[in-house]
C-alpha cells in the first residue's frame, strides 16, 4: 500500500512538472522557436529517411544472402575467417568509413549511402549467419532424413527458425543506421545532421535540438516498425514474443 | 525387406582412419523389427544412417525390397524411408499438422488427401486431431512429441522405417506406453524396421531380431530368445547382463509352458474326495475348486481336507491369482513370488480353467535351451 501511494504521488508530480515545463516553454517562446524550423525538419527528415532506406535496404539485400552463403556447409572452412574480416570492418568508426568513401567517391548522396551501407552490413550478416548456424542440428538431420532437398531445408526449416535472430540483427543495424545518418551531412548528403551540426557551430541549442529530437524519434519509430514486422512475420511456434 | 551387403564406413579423423562399420552384411525380412544393439561407438547408428545416406557408405550396398539403392536419387530414397530420431526433430516453426504432412507434400499429394492422412495418423497414435493438429511442437510433452515424430515418419506409408533410439529421451513410464502402442501399430502396419537401441530390455521387447554390434562389427544376429539362450561370446554375454535367463521370461508366453493336466474338484464334492484327488495327483498343498463353467472359485488346502469333514463349498480359500495364456512368464514369476505359490491356475479368454503352470515347468522350459546348447558344445568338442 505505501509503495502504491508513493507511485501515485510520483506520477502526479511528473504530470505537474510536465505542465509547468509546457507553461515555461510557451511563455519563453521556445515552442515558437522550434516551430520556426518545422519546414526544415520536414524536408531534412525525408532526406534522412531516404538515406536510411537506401543504405539499409541495400545492406539487407546484400547481408542476408551473404549470411546464407557463409552458413552453407561447403563454406564452413572459409566462413569463420570471413566473419572475422567483417568484424574488423565494424571496428572502423563510421565517421572514418564516411571519410574514406568520400575520398574515393567524392561528396554527396552516393558516398554517404555507401559508407552507411558498409556500417549496416555487418550486424545483419552476422545475425543471419549465427541464426542459421544456430538451428538445432537435430532439425537439420530430421529435414534431411525425410527427404528435403538442400533448398527446401533452407526455405522451410532453416530460415523460419533463424528468422527471429535475423530480425534482431536488422533491428540493431537499422536503428544504428538512423542514428548514424546525421554524420552523412559532413560529406554533403544532407539529412537531419544539417540542423544538428549547424546548431552546434552556431551555439544554437534550439536548432541543434530541432535536428536531434526528430533523429531520436525516427530511430525509435524504425525500431518499433521492425519489431512489429518481426512479430507478424516470424512463425508463431518460434516467435518468443508470441509464445 | 532390408538387405545390407558388406556395408563399410571409414571416417578420416586427425588421428587416422577409424572404421565405424566393418563389412556389415545382414538381412531384415519384410514386416519384422530388427534391433541394432550395442554400446555407444559400436557402429550401430552409423550402420543405420548409411541406409538413408545421412552417412555416406565408404563401400557396400543397401537393398530395399530387393532393389539396389546405390543409384537412387538421395531425396527419393529418403522420402520412401520413414525416419525417427532420438531428438525427435519436429520443426518448431510448423504446426503439428504441417509437421506430419511434410513428406506427403514433398511427394506432391493434393491438399484434401494429406489433410485426411493427418487425421488418420492422429487417430492411429491415439491423439485427438482437433485438439492437436493446429498446435505447435513446443506446446506438447516429450512423449506426445515423439508420437508425432513417429506419425511424421509414417505419413507417406513408407515400406521401411529407420528409428535411431526413438524412445531414448522419454521417461521410463511413458517409454513403456509408447513402446506398447508402437508394437500394436506395427502388428497392423507390418513395416520393415531397423531400430537402434542400447537398451537390452527394449531390444528384447521390441525386436523380432536383434543384431549385436561391437567396434564396428556385427557380432551376433538372431532372435531375442536365441540371443539370451545362446550368446555367441563373452562380450555378448556380458552385454546381456548376468540376469539374462530372467530376461527370457519376457519372451516366453504361458501358452508354451502350460500343462493341461490339472485336477479339480467341484463345490459339491466332499473334502474326502478332494483329499483323495490331491493324493492321486501328488499335489503338495492344495487343489483347485471350479464351478459349473470351470471358472476357478477357490482352493481346498490339504491340511483342511485332512482334518475336516464336509463339502468343499464350505471350506475353500480364495484363489491367490490366475494367469492367462497370453501372459509372459515374467508376470507369472512375479505373481508366484508375491503369493508364495509354486503353481498357478491358467485360464482361457472366457475365464475357464485350462491348465496350470508350475515353477518346475518354467525352469525346465528355460533350462532346456541352455542344456541343448551345452550338449551341442560337447558334440562339437568331441
Amino acid at each position: 500500500m505505501p509503495i502504491q501511494s508513493l507511485k501515485g504521488a510520483l506520477r502526479a508530480l511528473l504530470l505537474v512538472a510536465i505542465f509547468f515545463a509546457g507553461v515555461w516553454s510557451q511563455s519563453s517562446g521556445v515552442i515558437d522557436d522550434f516551430l520556426f524550423y518545422l519546414p526544415d525538419v520536414r524536408y531534412l527528415a525525408a532526406q534522412h529517411l531516404w538515406l536510411t532506406l537506401m543504405s539499409g535496404g541495400l545492406a539487407i539485400l546484400v547481408a542476408i544472402p551473404l549470411g546464407i552463403v557463409l552458413s552453407r556447409p561447403s563454406m564452413s572452412r572459409w566462413a569463420e575467417s570471413l566473419m572475422q574480416v567483417l568484424n574488423v570492418g565494424t571496428t572502423i568508426p563510421t565517421l572514418a568509413v564516411l571519410a574514406l568513401s568520400m575520398s574515393f567517391l567524392g561528396i554527396g548522396t552516393v558516398p554517404a549511402v555507401f559508407g552507411l551501407f558498409v556500417a549496416t552490413l555487418l550486424p545483419i550478416t552476422r545475425n543471419t549467419y549465427a541464426g542459421l548456424k544456430g538451428v538445432d542440428p537435430a532439425l537439420m538431420e530430421a529435414a534431411a532424413g525425410i527427404g528435403m532437398s538442400p533448398a527446401q531445408r533452407l526455405l522451410r526449416v532453416e530460415l523460419p527458425n533463424a528468422l527471429y535472430v535475423i530480425f534482431a540483427g536488422m533491428r540493431t543495424a537499422l536503428t544504428i543506421n538512423v542514428g548514424t545518418v546525421p554524420l552523412a551531412f559532413l560529406i554533403g548528403a544532407g539529412g537531419l545532421g544539417e540542423l544538428i551540426f549547424t546548431g552546434i557551430d552556431l551555439y544554437d541549442p534550439v536548432m541543434m535540438l530541432a535536428g536531434a529530437i526528430p533523429t531520436a524519434l525516427l530511430a525509435i519509430i524504425v525500431d518499433a516498425l521492425i519489431a512489429t514486422l518481426a512479430f507478424l512475420v516470424v512463425p508463431r511456434g518460434v516467435n518468443p514474443s508470441r509464445s | 525387406m532390408i538387405q545390407l551387403d558388406n556395408l563399410t564406413k571409414v571416417f578420416d579423423t586427425p588421428k587416422g582412419a577409424v572404421v565405424a562399420a566393418d563389412h556389415i552384411s545382414m538381412r531384415v525380412p519384410s514386416g519384422e523389427i530388427c534391433i541394432l544393439l550395442g554400446p555407444s561407438g559400436c557402429g550401430k547408428t552409423t550402420t543405420l544412417k548409411m541406409i538413408n545416406r545421412i552417412v555416406r557408405p565408404t563401400s557396400g550396398k543397401v537393398f530395399i525390397n530387393g532393389d539396389d539403392t546405390t543409384d537412387m536419387n538421395t531425396q527419393d530414397l529418403r522420402r520412401n524411408i520413414g525416419y525417427v530420431i532420438q531428438q525427435i526433430g519436429l520443426f518448431p516453426n510448423m504446426t503439428i499438422e504441417e509437421n506430419i504432412t511434410v513428406v506427403p507434400k514433398l511427394l506432391g499429394w493434393d491438399k484434401a488427401r494429406y489433410k485426411e492422412r493427418a487425421r488418420e495418423l492422429m487417430a492411429m497414435i491415439a491423439m485427438e486431431p482437433d485438439a492437436f493438429l493446429k498446435r505447435f511442437p513446443s506446446e506438447l510433452s516429450g512423449g506426445q512429441q515423439q508420437r508425432i515424430g513417429v506419425a511424421r515418419a509414417l505419413a507417406a506409408d513408407p515400406p521401411v522405417m529407420l528409428m535411431d533410439e526413438p524412445f531414448g529421451a522419454i521417461d521410463p513410464i511413458n517409454r513403456a506406453v509408447i513402446q506398447d502402442e508402437f508394437l500394436k501399430m506395427q502388428q497392423a502396419l507390418k513395416k520393415t524396421i531397423m531400430f537402434v537401441s542400447h537398451d537390452i530390455d527394449e531390444a528384447i521387447k521390441m525386436g523380432d531380431q536383434v543384431a549385436v554390434f561391437r567396434e564396428g562389427k556385427l557380432v551376433q544376429h538372431c532372435s531375442p530368445d536365441d540371443l539370451l539362450a545362446a550368446p555367441k561370446n563373452a562380450f555378448v554375454e556380458s552385454f546381456l547382463g548376468e540376469d539374462r535367463a530372467l530376461k527370457r521370461l519376457n519372451l516366453v508366453k504361458v501358452a508354451e509352458v502350460v500343462s493341461d493336466d490339472i485336477a479339480t474338484v467341484s463345490p459339491s464334492d466332499t473334502l474326502e474326495t478332494a483329499l483323495a484327488r490331491i493324493d492321486d495327483y501328488g499335489y503338495q498343498n492344495a487343489i483347485l475348486m471350479v464351478n459349473d463353467q470351470r471358472q476357478p472359485v477357490g482352493l481346498i488346502t490339504r491340511a483342511k481336507a485332512r482334518t475336516t469333514k464336509g463339502y468343499c463349498r464350505d471350506h475353500f480359500e480364495n484363489v491367490p491369482a490366475t494367469v492367462t495364456l497370453e501372459d509372459d512368464l515374467r508376470k507369472v514369476a512375479s505373481l508366484m513370488f508375491a503369493q508364495d505359490a509354486t503353481w498357478l491356475p491358467c485360464v482361457d479368454s472366457q475365464g475357464r480353467v485350462c491348465g496350470q503352470i508350475t515353477q518346475r515347468a518354467m525352469t525346465h522350459h528355460l533350462g532346456s535351451r541352455f542344456r541343448a546348447r551345452e550338449a551341442a558344445d560337447r558334440a562339437v568338442e568331441e
